[in-house]
């Protein structure tokens, strides 16, 4: 005999997302894709509280993209799954997101943008995938 | 530094699906035999430190649970580390500089058969910007294999090779898993899970315990050095070819000179180049004699056992040897632990 019971894991408590966060997911809501300047002068995509090679605070926000290029990449057999590193325009770091365009025309140094998805709510997936720059 | 001596190892058998212990039960045996192979009994430990993961078990406190299994009464020193046993290892050992306690005990615990381990990792991921993307650990590693193949600083066959000695070895040892025999030039012809990955790259992933008694006197390996350190969350933020973070851990452990076995927490075959690099070493020390990771992967365990093994080579005349544990995506925070004879 099998006894079984419904269980759901999660945290039992929210968290507010701060001054960064809040601004870039703000932003992105309202369609723009933001990164944050560092003291040092790179720009981080997606944005972070502080520079990670410093622990300083980051400064104003840049805006990044839509285009970018894909710094490396992995697709599943298909139907499976593509994922991609893209390194917006004007961003120093890569961003990790889906590649939804055909997985055949993958490679390293591929140009792709940013498809925002048209109901946005402020959450990473506002950002809907990537797809080859037309 | 108080010099800190490994004084007992022990490990349950890495099963793919144990069914007959819980965690109390796991900890019983596995910190009975380690206090066994240490000489000692449960009053002799003044300090005691476990690594496990509340995900992984799949319910809250599962550490509290599992205390019971340690027989913890009359009231004892007790932490605990939501992280690999290694780090619990780390605990004791920094409790041990303290000076007022002479022996630490540290163990870790995990069933990976009690749900979904991929899971778990992708929920452990940046909850902002890459958790609710849902992708899982084997992809994640493929964006590192492929970064690595395009660095031209590995090859498919490379990947393959791990594969076929991991398992050889792993099949020698009795506390690892028995797995298919993986011949590499077999290997390179089954297809791709994520692309440049196949699904033998990834770990075979067990359920099982491991404990460590460390003690300030000298009757077992010396830890010569033990550091850690973290690098980036984000995988975009950081060249993933390389692990700074192993390298300034290595340093701060005293250095990889002399080394002649190591034991890498590798998940991912494509893993193992960067960090034997990252360690300045190459093949030509013994790497993982264990089978490692890769075919006893043990959460919250593995980078426990690395140390364990890495002891057991240098009473087994190893002169140097050197153990890794990882934690966090793409070998994101590193341990180095280095043992030599007392």
């Amino acid at each position: 005999m099998e006894l079984t019971s419904p269980f759901t894991l999660e945290y039992a408590y929210k968290r507010s997302l701060g001054p960064v966060l809040s601004r870039f997911f703000t932003a992105l809501r309202d369609g723009r894709l933001e990164g944050v300047r560092t003291a040092t002068g790179r720009v981080l995509f997606p944005p972070l509280e502080y520079d990670p090679d410093t622990g300083e605070d980051v400064g104003e926000p840049v805006e990044v993209g839509p285009g970018g290029v894909v710094t490396a990449w992995t697709a599943a057999p298909p139907p499976g799954e593509a994922w991609v590193l893209v390194r917006l325009d004007g961003a120093d770091t890569a961003m990790l997101h889906r590649f939804t365009g055909d997985p055949a025309s993958l490679e390293t140094g591929l140009r792709v943008t940013a498809r925002l998805a048209e109901q946005r709510v402020g959450f990473i997936t506002d950002i809907a995938g990537f797809e080859v720059e037309a | 530094m108080r010099p800190v001596y490994v004084a007992g190892f022990a490990e349950l058998p890495h099963l793919l699906q144990d069914n007959l212990l819980d965690e109390p039960e796991m900890v019983q045996r596995v910190t009975a035999a380690a206090l066994a192979d240490a000489g000692l009994g449960r009053d002799d430990v003044g300090f005691t430190c476990s690594g496990s993961n509340d995900y992984v078990m799949g319910r809250p406190f599962s550490f509290a649970t599992a205390l019971d299994g340690l027989g913890a009464w009359p009231p004892i020193r007790e932490s605990h580390v939501e992280m690999d046993g290694a780090w619990a290892l780390y605990e004791a050992w920094v409790r041990l500089q303290h000076g007022d306690v002479d022996v630490a005990l540290a163990y870790g615990f995990g069933k990976s058969s009690l749900g979904s381990v991929e899971a778990v990792r992708t929920l452990e991921l940046d909850p902002y910007s890459l958790a609710p993307l849902g992708i899982g650990p084997l992809p994640l590693a493929a964006l590192q294999a492929r970064a690595l193949l395009d660095a031209g600083l590995a090859t498919e066959a490379d990947f393959a090779a791990v594969v076929e000695r991991s398992r050889r070895d792993g099949n020698r040892n009795h506390t690892a898993p028995m797995t298919e025999a993986m011949s590499a030039a077999h290997a390179l012809t089954l297809p791709y899970i994520s692309s440049p990955l196949r699904g033998h790259d990834g770990p075979v992933r067990t359920d099982g315990a491991a404990a460590i008694v460390l003690s300030t006197e000298p009757v077992g390996p010396r830890i010569a050095g033990i550091s850690h350190c973290i690098d980036a969350h984000q995988p975009g933020f950081r060249d993933l070819t390389v692990s700074r973070s192993i390298a300034t851990a290595a340093a701060a452990a005293g250095g990889t000179s002399g080394v002649d076995v190591v034991e890498l927490h590798v998940e991912y075959s494509s893993q193992e180049g960067i960090v034997l690099r990252a360690l300045g070493l190459d093949s030509s020390v013994s790497v993982s004699p264990s089978g490692g990771a890769l075919v006893a992967n043990t959460p919250m365990v593995a980078g426990l056992c690395r140390i364990g093994h890495a002891a057991n080579a240098v009473r087994g005349g190893a002169k140097r040897a050197l153990a890794h544990a990882t934690s966090g995506p793409l070998l994101q925070h590193n341990l180095i632990c280095i043992l030599e004879p007392a």
